[in-house]
């Protein structure tokens, strides 16, 4: 007996010690990191935390005999402020997982600080490839979609739609550079060709000189490698200066369910784009939306759907790993149990931290074809996750190589 | 950078130069007000930028709730907002014209937080559309560039509106009460002029002004809480390079830095950013009273 409990504490004693200042019986704690303010609130932010709230609460609440704490801030879109949040939660905390993070700078730093710790990091809403690419981590997962993806799809159908000289207005930050970069693989190995790029500072108001450039350049499509308000007000303003009605084309190649609520579907009719969750796709994506909307007034974008799926798979196998301290055990769940749920349709984990899922290519209906607000798609093509992720040992992620 | 100049056409450059040009107009309209305000009231306004977003929003909200169109609510919706300007004025601002400017800018800070905050509550950070008016809609080919006929439009209303009010301060017999109510308000008051109205109602012109502004801008940006921090603190930069308080010196400045970001996005678009802050300190170096500023 006595040697018995000596055994336990001594167990005790090192997972304690392993954890930091996190006790070992302690609450599982999670925190969601986002833009709250800035121009990704809308795709991601307080929506966010609202949807990892909304997993905990359809797990029952507990994980390990506890209540799950959430924990949220604001990162304001700067990789500093993002890297120090991080490890005031990781160091002082005691959170054991940082959840959704948009704005590749910023998760880039996350991920970097996740990895040292050994502490686990579900990205949502970053978009850059580099994530399970040269910055990969045992401890990181990509849930939603990435810049490969969006490549895949969205270069892909307008290549094949004929459209094989780009210019890319490009976001200058790691997302625009990656997402650049990946559509320019694609566009080449088509055959296409890349006429030039221009780069804009994050959250520009004025497109008009960026836009002239690449009216000069002669392409017939114009790719926008940005997000969020950028996007909206590029689409709007190419729109003002005649640009298609002159003959070139818009790619959009990160748009959100918010942009297109934003811009109205006059504006944002026709355009394609690619996505990982659609609300409206069938019965388990609109019982999820509507129990979004009713919190928060808005349907989920992909990222904050992705926030849902993910904290609820990660917790899930902290249950069933028995500990949230142990990494690796608990990562041993999250690459062997499938994602099956409303958002991850039978995808999985991979090895390089990849979650593999069916993406979407959509339409953009027209205000005649829209059957009510927020019924704005129309899936052309479900793009099987392999297709749309590529193989790992094309990401360069130097663990599993 | 010099090879990369020497790729860009001529014409590409003609056209840069009015797009600066209109972006400048808008720079122009929002730097006027501010000076202005600080001007008379000595007041750093900092809710100068959450005032435009208003006025773009109010003029929204004209449209979408009460069917309003644009040019009605080019006159309407400047007024509504003055008015609030102006009660700002009466509560707040006007307790505060004893003490360092410090407190001022903090007040009108602390006002333009909860102004953004309160509309980004209500229509969230992605904003909203506001149409370009039926008429104004296309544009003309210049040859060297496609120009909107809603811009061109814009520009000579900026021009207009700038050298109306200047035209008003300087040269009008109420335009020397306002300088000489900065000047000295206490001889001023002697001579039997109210002089806390005659403030108020500067403040409300002012306030006005970004509004107009903010309305000019609405068919052209999306009209969302946060587009007017961004603008706020350009124009603060457009505001010291021409010198505190000088009306002329808002004016010019303010299209000469639409210009030269323009070209910036040309020839290294990485810098557009920050070019305006770049100018700002070198003059501040050089002559920090600023390009037109006294003493």
């Amino acid at each position: 007996m006595n040697y018995r409990r000596t055994l336990a504490y001594a167990a005790a004693v090192a997972l304690t010690a392993g954890a930091g200042t996190a006790a070992a019986e302690g609450p599982v704690r999670i925190g969601v990191m986002n833009d709250m303010s800035g121009l990704y609130a809308d795709l991601a932010g307080p929506g966010s935390v609202v949807a990892a709230e909304m997993a905990i609460e359809d797990i029952g609440g507990e994980v390990l005999g506890h209540p799950v704490d959430v924990l949220s801030a604001d990162h304001q879109n700067r990789a500093d402020l993002a890297s120090t949040i991080a490890r005031q939660w990781f160091d002082d905390d005691g959170v054991h997982a940082i959840f959704d993070v948009p704005n590749s700078s910023a998760a880039l730093a996350v991920q970097e600080l996740a990895r040292e710790r050994e502490k686990f990091f579900f990205i949502s809403g970053a978009a850059t490839s580099r994530l399970t690419g040269d910055s990969c981590s045992p401890t990181g997962v990509h849930w939603t979609y990435d810049t490969t993806s969006l490549a895949n799809g969205t270069g892909q159908a307008v290549v094949q739609e004929g459209g094989d000289s780009w210019f890319f207005l490009t976001a200058d930050y790691a997302f625009g550079h990656s997402l650049e970069e990946d559509v320019s693989a694609v566009v080449e190995e088509a055959g296409g060709q890349v006429m030039g790029s221009v780069r804009h500072p994050l959250d520009t108001q004025d497109f008009s000189s960026y836009l002239l450039q690449a009216q000069g350049s002669g392409a017939e499509i114009i790719g926008l490698a940005n997000a969020g308000t950028d996007t909206t007000n590029a689409i709007r303003q190419a729109g003002e200066f005649g640009i298609v009605e002159a003959g070139q084309r818009l790619a959009g190649l990160l748009l959100f369910i918010t942009d297109i609520h934003a811009l109205g579907l006059e504006a944002a009719q026709d355009l394609v784009l690619t996505t990982g969750f659609y609300w409206n796709r069938n019965e388990e994506t609109r019982a999820f939306a509507e129990r979004f909307n009713e919190r928060t007034g808005q349907m989920p974008t992909m990222v904050q759907a992705g926030v849902y799926s993910s904290t609820r798979h990660f917790l899930n196998a902290v249950e069933e790993a028995g500990t949230v301290d142990e990494a690796q055990a608990v990562m041993e769940r999250v690459r062997a149990n499938p994602v099956d749920d409303f958002f991850g349709d039978g995808g999985h984990v991979r090895e390089d931290g990849r979650m593999v899922h069916d993406m979407y290519l959509v339409r953009v209906k027209s205000p005649e074809e829209s059957e009510g607000e927020w019924d704005y798609y129309e899936v052309l093509r479900t793009i099987p996750g392999e297709e749309a992720y590529g193989a790992m040992e094309d990401g360069g992620c130097q663990y599993v190589n | 950078m010099i090879f990369d100049l020497l790729g860009v056409p001529p014409q590409a450059l003609l056209g840069q130069l009015l797009l600066g040009l209109i972006n400048g107009s808008f720079y122009a309209l929002l730097s006027l007000g501010l000076a202005l305000i600080f001007g008379m009231l000595n007041i750093i306004n900092f809710a100068h930028g959450a005032l435009y977003m208003m006025g773009a929003f109010v003029s929204w909200m004209l449209l979408t709730y009460l069917g309003i169109p644009f040019w009605p609510s080019l006159i309407l919706a400047p007024l509504i907002v003055a008015l609030f300007g102006m009660a700002l004025e009466r509560t707040m601002l006007s307790k505060l014209y004893h003490l360092d400017h410090l407190y001022g800018l903090l007040l009108t800070f602390g006002l333009a937080l909860i102004i953004e905050g309160a509309f980004r509550t209500m229509y969230g950070v992605s904003g909203r559309v506001y149409p370009i008016p039926e008429i104004l809609r296309g544009g003309t080919n210049l040859g060297f560039m496609f120009l909107p006929n809603y811009r061109a439009f814009v520009v000579v209303v900026a021009l207009f509106v700038c050298l109306g009010v200047w035209f008003f301060i300087e040269r009008t017999r109420i335009g020397s009460y306002l300088r000489a109510g900065t000047e000295n308000p206490e001889l001023l008051q002697a001579f039997g002029i109210n002089v806390p109205r005659m403030i108020t109602l500067t403040y409300g012109l002012g306030v006005g002004l970004a509004a107009l502004t903010g309305v000019l801008a609405a068919p052209i940006y999306q009209v969302h809480p946060l587009m007017g921090f961004h603008m706020i603190i350009v124009v603060f930069a457009v505001v010291v390079i021409g010198g505190l308080g000088s009306m002329l010196g808002a004016i010019v400045t303010g299209l000469l830095l639409g210009v030269v970001e323009g070209f910036t996005r040309v020839f290294y678009p990485e810098a557009s950013a920050t070019v305006v802050f770049i100018i700002m300190a070198i003059v501040l170096l050089l002559r920090p009273q600023g390009l037109f500023g006294k003493r």
